[in-house]
């Protein structure tokens, strides 16, 4: 089996015993080489899941392991993670910055990758004086100069025009392209992500509810529309009935009755809806997503 | 890399047709026309993912399925090349039954057909004159 990006059993967060869990027994894997979309509503997790796996929060509870080591300190180097309020230095210059970004990652600075993402941006002006958008695309410029293995982005397209957002997510895939990068992309607006990503996870309430490749997701259920009827053996994620007719998101259990249904399939949107809709649906991850047994520490 | 690439693909993220047939689509159609011809090379998956931000993956599956189709083929560290050509040379921009089809596009519309017209004519009489022999 291929390594793992991201490995994480039974991984909990709370950020204080009245506010509750951020995280809670969240079991997956996300193999090397995958673009994941991290999507799921407001207050889901997803920042949380992420800063773990940084190795900048220590979990409450459960373990992560990241690019095959459980050592936040020794796997730092080969990951970089932009957070959702882009940190950097107010006083420094936009050069200054990305002087800095080489002297920190000696070893493996990419200048050319750096600049290239950097071009735009007034080379003098001060960080504190950037647009949210300009500072987006220092801090990816800096992501994309240190070379990672492991990419984690926090709502990294939040700030930027629909024309830098294009611009910057072909930069991304062209470097997963040419350097196999895993990259992790969390956003609550899938279509801005649908297209790059090739694996979803979808988290909510603290729980992943989906994991895996979006083809295979998406080919894991149907829609079916018909006379009003029992849906067995299908497992049901979200029906309607509207007079006799019925129409019904399911997990699919073996072959649908074509006479009985009009079977189509959903858009991975409409799936991932339908989801958050319906909370009680069981989880779903592909055997990809799955952490192997006796993988515990 | 040897010189650029013959095409570039556009993608079209609302026409509900995956993008690794899109892209199947357009080098099929670009085969056909003659804008691509043997030994031309497709670009290279960071070209097409940087161009349009698709994932690479994506790629590589429309290029495994046009190398399947026996139309393209990988070589090792150079890229992907074009191995033959779709349809008959008559269908290239200079071909006669080209110049007659533009002929008769725009007896149409000076008869009064708009585009719609001619397509849904066309459509009609291609359909019957292929009805149950697809090689007639």
């Amino acid at each position: 089996m291929k390594g793992a990006a991201i490995e994480a059993i039974g991984l909990g967060m709370t950020y204080g015993r009245k506010r509750g869990w951020a995280l809670r027994d969240c079991s997956f894997r996300l193999p090397t080489g995958r673009i994941c979309a991290l999507v799921g509503p407001n207050g889901a997790g997803k920042s949380t899941l992420l800063a773990l796996a940084a190795g900048l929060l220590r979990p409450t509870e459960g373990t992560v392991r990241v690019l095959g080591s459980d050592d936040p300190d020794g796997t730092r180097a080969r990951i970089a993670y932009v957070s959702q309020d882009k940190p950097l230095y107010p006083q420094l210059t936009v050069a200054d910055t990305l002087w800095a970004g080489a002297q920190l990652n000696p070893a493996v600075w990419d200048r050319a990758a750096a600049d290239r993402v950097a071009a735009p941006l007034p080379q003098d002006a001060r960080v504190r004086t950037l647009s949210g958008g300009q500072r987006t695309r220092l801090a990816l410029a800096l992501a994309l100069g240190k070379r990672p293995d492991l990419m984690l982005l926090d709502e990294p397209m939040a700030d930027l025009d629909p024309l830098a957002r294009h611009q910057l997510m072909g930069v991304l895939m062209a470097e997963a392209a040419e350097h196999a990068t895993t990259i992790v992309m969390s956003s609550h607006i899938l279509t801005e992500l649908e297209g790059a990503c090739d694996y979803v996870l979808l988290v909510d309430g603290g729980r992943v509810r989906l994991g895996g490749e979006s083809d295979d997701i998406v080919a894991a259920h149907a829609v079916l529309t018909g006379r009003a009827r029992d849906l067995a053996p299908h497992t049901v994620v979200e029906a309607r009935t509207t007079g006799r007719q019925l129409t019904a998101l399911v997990r699919t259990e073996g072959p649908v009755d074509e006479l009985a249904w009009e079977v189509t399939e959903p858009s991975l949107e409409d799936l991932l809806l339908a989801h958050l809709r319906s909370p009680d649906a069981p989880p779903l991850l592909t055997p990809s997503a799955h952490v192997p047994e006796g993988a515990a520490a | 890399m040897t010189g650029s690439a013959a095409v570039e693909f556009r993608i079209d993220r609302r026409s509900g047709v995956a993008t690794y047939l899109q892209i199947v689509h357009q080098t099929k159609q670009a085969l056909r026309l003659g804008v691509l011809e043997p030994g031309d090379r497709l670009p290279t998956a960071r070209e097409v993912v940087e161009a349009t931000a698709i994932n690479p993956n994506t790629v590589l599956k429309a290029y495994r399925e046009l190398e399947r189709e026996g139309l393209v083929e990988a070589r090792r560290g150079l890229g992907t090349f074009v191995r033959r050509t779709l349809g008959s040379a008559a269908v290239t921009t200079d071909a006669p039954l080209r110049a007659e089809l533009t002929d008769w596009t725009r007896r149409a519309r000076a008869a009064g057909l708009d585009e719609d017209d001619v397509h849904a004519l066309f459509t009609a009489v291609l359909d019957s004159t292929f009805k149950g022999d697809p090689h007639a």
